[in-house]
């Protein structure tokens, strides 16, 4: 019958058409390419504004730009991106909407802070952010922990790191501990067991995956550079014993000076190099690591 | 006491740029009902029925004169206990069933929860609408809606119950059944005051009518009165032509058949000419009096030019 | 009078029932409940925030659209479609009416908050797997945002008894989107000289204070709501309505209808 079959036609024509706008849509995505404008992210610039545009509901736009926050940082990430120039802007809209949410000043004075492709190597940033945030949570002494951490990892500035942790100490509520990294930043600011400090703290105390995540990679890398140098130690003990390098490993076990062949937190196996030093299988397994990357290696994209 | 008193009662709409166009809807209006009437309010479409009624029930307000609704002040809100309303085409909550509507309404006026359980039933059986008590109100026909509408308005045993063309839109046998509705009004000792401009209605069910036309009174009193108050003529015939000449000055009009001649005259000129045929030697053969229809009376005050007549 | 009120105002509960209003708030409940699992993979700490956040806003938000379209029809639909007649034709007082209509509504979106927050703990419970002391914290942002519906439906129902539909809408909800600006005229006020002082001053508390009612953020951090602003906020928000309801009341008092 004739409405029959014109039903028929138009749920066909529905479906054909639907799926063709699906695709030329992505085929716009693609032409577009990644080519988002910062107000294409942001829709609106200022914190003020939006402060007024969500008629109230704040807390739900701060959560909104949150999300929105992790999720560019994360997806650029991914692509080892090297620039993060909207990290700043989306952190300080959410807190600029809701000045207590306290995990986004922590995360910016992770991943606004640490360098390329790491983070946004925006320190001051991050300093300025995590300021706003003592500022609008006085009472919140962690936060001196993050402006602490700033300080002494990526601006090197231990003195000003000192300082942070020392004015945190005094907040009713915060952990002793936090005098005891004043004192070690005065004092064994450059070992590399206070970094192994930090990280351990940042790790147990954080709630948000990313964090945890990237305090552990700094933990894997102190752990292999430990490892590092520990090595090329036992290499030179061999060649002060036997007065040449060793060729391989097995003669470090035969000469007791190792039990087994070392692998990295990756359980790759070390490589010992003719020069006498040690080298890692796969470096970019390991990001933040210094030292046992072969020399003129640059990071590509896997 | 009149259960109806209209005292002047007038209303000016003003609109349009500064309130400068000026619409008279209803010239002062002076007008009383007795207890226990059936009252007819009658005019053509658009004359002030309407206007009086939504005066009375305080819908809109005068720009003069007043009324008392059984001796009391017509906006006194609680003589509005004894006065049911039926207003034109009228539309009821459609997401409520009949037997709801009346509650509703029989709450608003005041009537106790177990008077509702009581009469509510009874009601609507009395109005035909038995069976359609769970019925939603959007479901309903045009004839069951102006029934469910007397309902509404008599539910709270109103002493005094106004109706504007409670018969507009039915079919002739919703009509009958409206009227015997009112009819029944009537017997319960009900003063009913209805607005039409079906002239067969008013004839047929009221004691009194009074006709209205472009917002100014133009008659009332008893329709009997009013209609002999036409043109009271008769219709005289008689067997011989020749006293056709002597007559013709007093007939308004003459027709002859043969022997036979059929006049029409003026009540007032009667005496005068049968006189006049008697005289004559003509043979009368009838004397029948015409009787002026109400439709007549309202077409002739209806017409432009008018003056007050009582 | 108080059979009347309750006659009137639970004639108006009854229509928005059957009107299907309501039947949004088994959608919203069935949505929230689904998507409270997914609230997870945003963020950990943040989990309960959002879901705060989310529950919150759309109790308040669903409110103030229902107290908007259901409110500038109050009025005007028994104008428009002369059930009003029949009214007046009682003993019922043109205030009465107003304030039955005003109950009405308050009663419908109350319902609808009721469930709305049941299906929102109901989140709060599979999220968390638990409830916890904080959570009654959560009642004093409902309770507050009932506090906006009281002032929300009132003056919906001013514009109601005068003006269109359209144009009700958009006043009402123009004074909305001001009232949470209620701050910023007072600050602007303070900086302001002169006759434009006492305008901006007028203006500032003639508007509908929606910023103080709104705490939302504040309960997402379990932050704690003063028992002295729960009093205040009750206060202005009756003394305001009240206000608004005055003013229609007093409008529709000598209107006449079509």
């Amino acid at each position: 019958m004739k409405t029959r079959r014109t039903k028929i036609v138009l749920a066909v024509l529905l479906m054909v058409s639907l799926a063709g706008s699906v695709f030329s849509l992505r085929a716009v995505d693609e032409a577009r390419g990644g080519r988002a404008t910062l107000d294409d992210v942001l829709y609106i610039r200022s914190g003020k504004v939006l402060q007024r545009a969500s008629l109230g509901y704040r807390g739900l736009l701060a959560d909104i730009y949150w999300t929105r926050a992790v999720q560019y940082f994360g997806a650029k990430h991914g692509r080892d991106d090297m620039s993060y120039d909207l990290l700043y802007p989306l952190l300080d809209i959410t807190t600029d909407l809701d000045p207590h949410l306290i995990v986004a000043y922590q995360y910016g004075s992770i991943f606004l802070s640490q360098p390329a492709p790491d983070g946004a190597g925006q320190p001051e940033k991050a300093v300025a952010l995590v300021e706003k945030g003592i500022r609008a949570n006085p009472e919140f002494w962690r936060l001196y922990f993050s402006l602490g951490c700033i300080h002494y990892f990526d601006r090197k500035d231990y003195k000003s790191a000192e300082q942070a942790f020392e004015k945190g100490s005094t907040i009713p509520g915060a952990y002793p501990w936090m005098k005891v990294m004043a004192a070690t930043m005065a004092q064994h600011a450059n070992e590399p067991s206070t970094a192994e400090l930090l990280w351990t703290e940042l790790y147990r105390s954080s709630q948000e995956e990313a964090l945890k995540d990237n305090a552990l990679k700094h933990l894997t890398a102190l752990r292999v550079d430990r490892d590092v140098n520990e090595l090329e130690r036992r290499v030179r003990l061999f060649s002060g014993r036997t007065g040449r390098l060793p060729g391989n490993w097995s003669e470090m076990i035969h000469a007791g000076l190792l039990r087994s062949v070392p692998r990295d937190p990756a359980n790759a196996f070390y490589r010992l190099m003719p020069d006498g030093t040690v080298q890692l299988d796969k470096p970019g397994a390991f990001p933040f690591v210094t030292r046992g990357i072969p020399p003129g290696w640059k990071k590509t994209r896997q | 006491m009149a259960a109806l008193e209209i005292q002047g009662l007038a209303k000016t709409y003003s609109s349009g740029f500064w309130h400068a166009t000026r619409k008279v809807a209803l010239q002062p209006l002076h007008l009383n009902v007795e207890e226990g009437e059936t009252f007819g309010f009658l005019g053509p479409n658009g004359a002030g029925k309407t206007t009086t009624l939504k005066l009375l029930m305080g819908i809109v307000f005068p720009t003069a004169g007043s009324a008392r609704i059984l001796g009391h002040d017509f906006h006194d809100p609680e003589i509005k206990k004894q006065v049911g309303f039926l207003p034109e085409q009228p539309y009821f909550y459609d997401y409520l069933n009949a037997s709801e509507l009346l509650d509703y309404y029989a709450r608003l006026s005041g009537v106790s929860r177990e008077q509702r359980h009581k009469k509510i039933p009874a009601l609507l059986e009395t109005v035909g609408l038995g069976e359609a008590g769970r019925v939603p109100l959007r479901k309903f026909s045009k004839g069951m809606l102006q029934r469910v509408g007397i309902a509404q308005a008599i539910v709270h045993d109103p002493r005094i119950v106004f109706l504007d063309e409670p018969m507009s839109g039915l079919d002739p046998i919703g009509r009958r059944e409206i009227r015997e509705l009112i009819v029944n009004l009537k017997r319960e000792g009900r003063t009913v005051f209805f607005s039409t401009h079906i002239l067969s209605d008013a004839e047929a069910l009221c004691d009194r009518v009074g006709i209205i036309h472009k917002g100014l009174l133009r008659g009332i009193g008893v329709i009997e009165n009013l209609k002999s108050k036409i043109a009271d003529t008769s219709e005289v015939v008689w067997r011989g032509t020749d006293a056709l000449a002597t007559v013709s000055d007093l007939l308004t009009q003459s027709h002859v058949t043969g022997e036979v001649v059929c006049g029409v005259i003026s009540g007032q000129n009667q005496d005068l000419l049968l006189e006049r045929l008697r005289h004559q030697g003509a043979h009368l053969i009838s004397v029948t009096p015409i009787h002026g229809t109400l439709e007549d009376y309202f077409l002739e005050h209806t017409s432009e030019q008018e003056t007050i007549t009582t | 009078m108080i059979s009347r009120l309750s006659a009137i105002a639970f004639n108006t509960f009854r229509e928005a029932v059957r009107d299907r209003v309501l039947y949004n708030l088994v959608l919203f409940v069935l949505l929230l409940l689904a998507t409270a699992p997914l609230f997870g993979q945003i963020s950990i700490g943040l989990e309960r925030i959002i879901l705060i956040n989310v529950g919150l806003s759309a109790i308040s938000l669903f409110g103030i659209v229902i107290a908007i379209f259901v409110g500038i029809g109050l009025v005007a639909k028994e104008m428009d479609k002369k059930t009003l007649y029949t009214i007046l034709s009682r003993p019922v007082r043109r205030w009465e009416f107003i304030a039955g209509k005003y109950f009405g509504l308050m009663m419908t979106l109350v319902v609808n908050a009721a469930f709305m927050a049941g299906g929102f703990y109901l989140a709060l419970l599979i999220n968390a797997r638990g409830l916890q002391r904080a959570d009654v914290g959560l009642l004093i942002a409902i309770y507050f945002t009932i506090l906006q519906f009281f002032v929300m439906t009132s003056i919906t129902l001013l514009f109601s008894s005068f003006s269109t539909p359209i144009f009700s809408a958009l006043f009402a909800f123009s004074l909305f989107v001001i009232g949470t600006f209620a701050e910023d005229l007072r600050n602007f006020a303070a900086m302001s000289h002169g006759v434009t002082r006492w305008l901006v001053t007028g203006a500032a508390y003639l508007v509908p204070n929606f910023s103080a009612l709104n705490v939302i953020s504040q309960v997402a951090h379990d932050a704690p709501v003063s028992g002295t602003l729960v009093l205040w906020n009750s206060v202005y928000a009756v003394l305001y309505s009240l206000t608004t309801l005055a003013a229609a009341a007093l409008i529709f008092e000598r209107r006449n209808l079509k």
